[in-house]
């Protein structure tokens, strides 16, 4: 993976950048020494590091904003970190780079059950938000499988989803407001408690422009009743394509399911190893949980049951307690775990349309005997995202490249079917350079434009999401303007 | 009458050669329901219609922009679908005849009662194809239903009132109608009591897809399979007990539709503002406003004012969470769209410039520079 030369002029000048943010933040929030930053070098995609010249760790928005205007003055590339969790390698450091971290950002500004919404600090966990509300009888309904460690900024950044988001919605659709540290230290508010805006929907804009517009510091987020209850229905069946079907008959006959999760012949295999869940062996797994009082529950299930025969399946458990539960899901909560037991993986994330669910787990297979690399595939069936795990080899010489190069077809697949390249884990650099193929050189120009309007000197995290070649005039005019300024 | 003399492309590319032809401002019209005026040359969009793709077990549809409302909801009832974020149709509250289009109500980001439950037209659109400013064709996001390749111009669009672009195409996620509806009644609740028991409703797990206030009374909707309603509306109906209102059942739509469309202030004189806001602060901001009359959906959190014709409701309601939209008047200079702090509309004027450096499109709206 190519990432742009670091700015020498930067890296020179260090020692007076350090000093300079030393100044504007308690000691201990910023980060300079090797041995230091090295725990900063990269995100969950670990396959690709580099320590970045400092971090800084501020704890309100005040702070943040002195840092952006610090770092503005200079000419300082930064790149904002929630936890840490991004597989697309969007919080990865530039050798030049500032990491700004909101990790000590995660206090609870105001609860207000009464109008249903939760303002918080942009660095407190997904998990915690929900945490903060629970007692009360609220949630906060995107659920990302890293909600323990991630961060709701990472969460607005990449538009973070869940395994509830088939009822739920993902982050954008329940983040009403937040506060933005621009790239030149000025503060924004957007949204706010109340609903839609009044003007062009920039809220909209930010959730999902992963960390490239500016810093969010604070989030006003939706909060919702939980449900009185929710049991999943697990259901084999003897090969994929009558497990898409029987997922599209579920969804046309007017159930809303909170999930419906795949698995197929690997991952059952490789997780019923590992976690002992008791799941029958056999080619394609649904698990379809729905939610409500329990007469309402047994009535939805039966419902699906229904369908489910009428496709002839190999399996089909009901489950009648908290305990069958929490079994029925042991086994695909763990089974990215259980994978990297026995593998190095690569996990990506395209979306396809429900119906073409088939269609592109049979070439994805084909593939798979042609680059001779086993795939695992485990996802969001309801809402059609994706997460084919293609095992490879770290330790053998070109595995990790053929691993990606069978990546990027499986990408280009999923467009070609009327996908897209990424449901939720975000672009980062991963993917990067496969932007050209879901979008037009002039699509791509008016994204860029609209960096170009929040943070005109490209310093935000500018080394990812757009290709490299399309970005790099605009990210070269900034190096030179730097150096101009450092003359 | 203007839409006689209005430009009518056939095609996105004779569009988007209109727009890159063009010399001077264009005003973009959907079906003009809204009564929206902008300076310019009217370009209607009726000629760009038609559903391209409806696939009912993936629940997306797709459809040129011109295409008008009641042709997407007829065919989406045929497969027991629906557009789950309940579009008004304005032509009541406006005095307006045409026909509403997907392309209007998405540039408005049109939602009606339902937004509080399952979200507004933005959250269900899945993708959109525009010609912008400079006569380019942009799209954007997909069909289906999770896409986080690139910024979100999705969103961008819906709400910008067709000054970014003209929407060409859009791609929608819809749902199945449910089995069954019931509203819940509790009459004789002052404002301040009713947000308060609306509130409390939407605090319980019964999935309340509906909560509005007129005229002394609270509707609250439930859907779903008939048997979940049922049991539903007892438990709501226990738990806003306190609240010792009388409370009656009702099984219509009706009475939704008329909230969705503002009918009790149709033909009814002065100017109609629309107030987003934190819905507590809904009852307080009403009497604050002075209004002839008012009508509280979103459990408080959406006011409809009929006010003075002329009267500037932001001074009267000074500073508070949320946004005013002044959405049927005759003439006056306060503005139909909120003022916008310096920052955010640096940054709006800033998007406006780049997607369309002439300002021709809708120049008028949107606090435009037209
Ligand atoms: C085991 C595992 C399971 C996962 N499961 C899911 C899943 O189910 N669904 C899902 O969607 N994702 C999932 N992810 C991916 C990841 O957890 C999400 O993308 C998450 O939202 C990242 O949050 P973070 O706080 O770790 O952000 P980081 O990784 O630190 O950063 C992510 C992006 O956000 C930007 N950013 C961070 N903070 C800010 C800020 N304050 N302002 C602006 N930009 C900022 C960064 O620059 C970067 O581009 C999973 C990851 C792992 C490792």
């Amino acid at each position: 993976m190519e990432m742009p030369a670091p700015d020498q002029s930067v890296i020179d000048r260090k020692a007076r950048i350090v000093a300079r943010l030393a100044e504007v933040l308690p000691k201990d929030a910023v980060i300079h020494e090797e041995h230091e930053t090295r725990a900063y070098e990269c995100d969950a995609l670990t396959a690709y590091r580099c320590p970045p010249l400092a971090v800084v760790l501020p704890a309100t928005t005040q702070e943040v904003a002195h840092i952006m205007r610090i770092c503005n003055h200079e000419g300082v590339p930064v790149v904002p970190r929630g936890s840490g969790t991004s597989l697309a390698g969007g919080a990865l450091p530039t050798a030049d780079c500032v990491i700004l971290g909101v990790a000590r950002m995660t206090q609870v500004l105001e609860t207000d059950l009464e109008n249903r919404t939760i303002r918080v600090q942009a660095g407190r966990t997904n998990l915690s938000v929900t945490g903060a509300v629970e007692a009360q009888g609220f949630f906060y309904a995107p659920d990302p499988s890293s909600q323990l460690a991630c961060a709701i900024a990472g969460n607005i950044a990449m538009n973070s989803g869940g395994a509830h988001c088939l009822k739920y919605g993902v982050t954008t659709n329940n983040l009403m407001g937040v506060t933005v540290v621009m790239a030149n230290g000025e503060v924004v508010n957007l949204g706010g408690a109340h609903l839609d805006s009044g003007g062009l929907d920039l809220l909209g804009l930010i959730c999902g422009s992963e960390g490239q517009l500016g810093i969010v510091t604070e989030a006003t987020l939706r909060i919702l009743a939980k449900p009185e209850g929710a049991r999943p229905v697990l259901i084999g069946f003897d090969d994929n394509e009558t497990a898409g079907h029987c997922v599209s008959d579920i969804i046309k006959a007017g159930v809303l399911p909170v999930a419906i999760e795949f698995m197929d012949r690997l991952c059952i295999e490789t997780s019923e190893n590992f976690a002992q869940a008791g799941y029958p062996m056999c080619e394609a797994l649904l698990i379809v949980e729905v939610e409500g009082s329990d007469s309402e529950i047994d009535a939805q299930l039966a419902l699906i049951m229904d369908i489910a025969r009428r496709h002839n399946p190999v399996e089909l458990r009901e489950s009648r307690s908290e305990a069958e539960s929490t079994k029925i899901w042991l086994g695909r909560k763990a089974a990215f775990g259980a994978i990297g037991q026995i593998s190095d993986y690569m996990c990506l994330d395209g979306t396809i349309p429900v119906s073409s669910l088939p269609l592109v787990l049979r070439r994805i297979g084909e593939m798979s005997q042609d680059y001779g690399l086993r795939v695992g595939n485990v996802f969001h069936a309801g809402d059609g995202n994706m997460h084919p795990l293609i095992l490879y080899d770290a330790n053998k010489p070109g595995d990790l490249e053929r691993c990606e190069a069978f990546g990027a077809d499986i990408l280009r697949l999923c467009v070609e079917v009327g996908g897209c390249l990424t449901g939720e884990h975000g672009v980062g650099i991963e993917k990067r350079d496969l932007m050209g193929v879901q979008y037009g050189p002039q699509d791509l120009e008016r994204q860029m434009q609209i960096k170009d309007v929040f943070d005109p000197a490209w310093l935000l995290n500018a080394a990812k999401v757009f290709p490299l070649a399309a970005s790099d005039a605009r990210r070269m005019a900034q190096g030179r303007m730097q150096q101009g300024a450092g003359q | 009458m203007t839409d006689m003399s209005a430009i009518a492309p056939g095609s996105e590319d004779e569009l988007a050669e209109v727009v890159r032809s063009a010399t001077g401002p264009l005003w973009i019209k959907g079906g003009g329901t809204r009564g929206v005026v902008s300076p310019g040359t009217p370009v209607t969009t009726r000629g760009l219609s038609g559903i391209t793709l409806y696939e009912p077990g993936a629940l997306t549809l797709v459809a040129a922009a011109g295409t008008p409302m009641a042709e997407i909801e007829t065919a989406l009832a045929a497969e027991g679908q629906r557009l789950p974020f309940e579009p008004m149709d304005h032509r009541r509250l406006m005095g307006t005849a045409g026909d509403p289009t997907l392309g209007g109500v998405m540039a408005g980001n049109i939602s009606g009662p339902r937004r509080i439950q399952s979200g507004a037209a933005r959250d269900f659109a899945l993708g959109v194809r525009f010609v912008d400013g400079t006569g380019q064709v942009i799209k954007n996001g997909g069909r289906v239903m999770k896409n986080v390749t690139g910024y979100d111009l999705v969103k961008l669009m819906c709400g910008a009132h067709g000054t970014l672009g003209v929407l060409t195409e859009v791609a929608l996620k819809v749902l199945p109608i449910p089995e069954t509806t019931q509203t819940l009644l509790l009459h004789g609740l002052t404002p301040r009591a009713a947000v308060q028991a609306m509130a409390a409703a939407m605090g319980t797990p019964y999935e309340v897809s509906g909560a509005a206030f007129y005229d002394g009374t609270v509707m609250l909707r439930l859907e779903g399979f008939e048997a979940s309603v049922r049991y539903r509306l007892k438990r709501l109906q226990a738990a806003l007990a306190r609240f010792g209102a009388d409370s009656t059942l009702c099984a219509g739509v009706d009475q939704w539709q008329a909230v969705r469309d503002v009918t009790a202030f149709a033909g009814a004189a002065g100017d109609v503002w629309r107030v987003s806001c934190r819905p507590s602060e809904g009852p307080e901001l009403a009497e604050r406003a002075g209004a002839r009359a008012v009508i509280f959906d979103w459990a408080g959190g959406l006011l409809w004012l009929l006010c003075d014709a002329g009267d500037d409701l932001r001074a009267r309601l000074g500073p508070y969470d949320g946004h005013a939209t002044r959405l049927r008047f005759d003439g006056g200079a306060v503005p139909r769209f909120q003022p916008q702090a310096p920052a955010i509309d640096r940054l709006s004027a800033g998007l406006r410039q780049r997607f369309d450096p002439r300002g021709i499109l809708n120049a008028g709206l949107m606090g435009g520079h037209g």
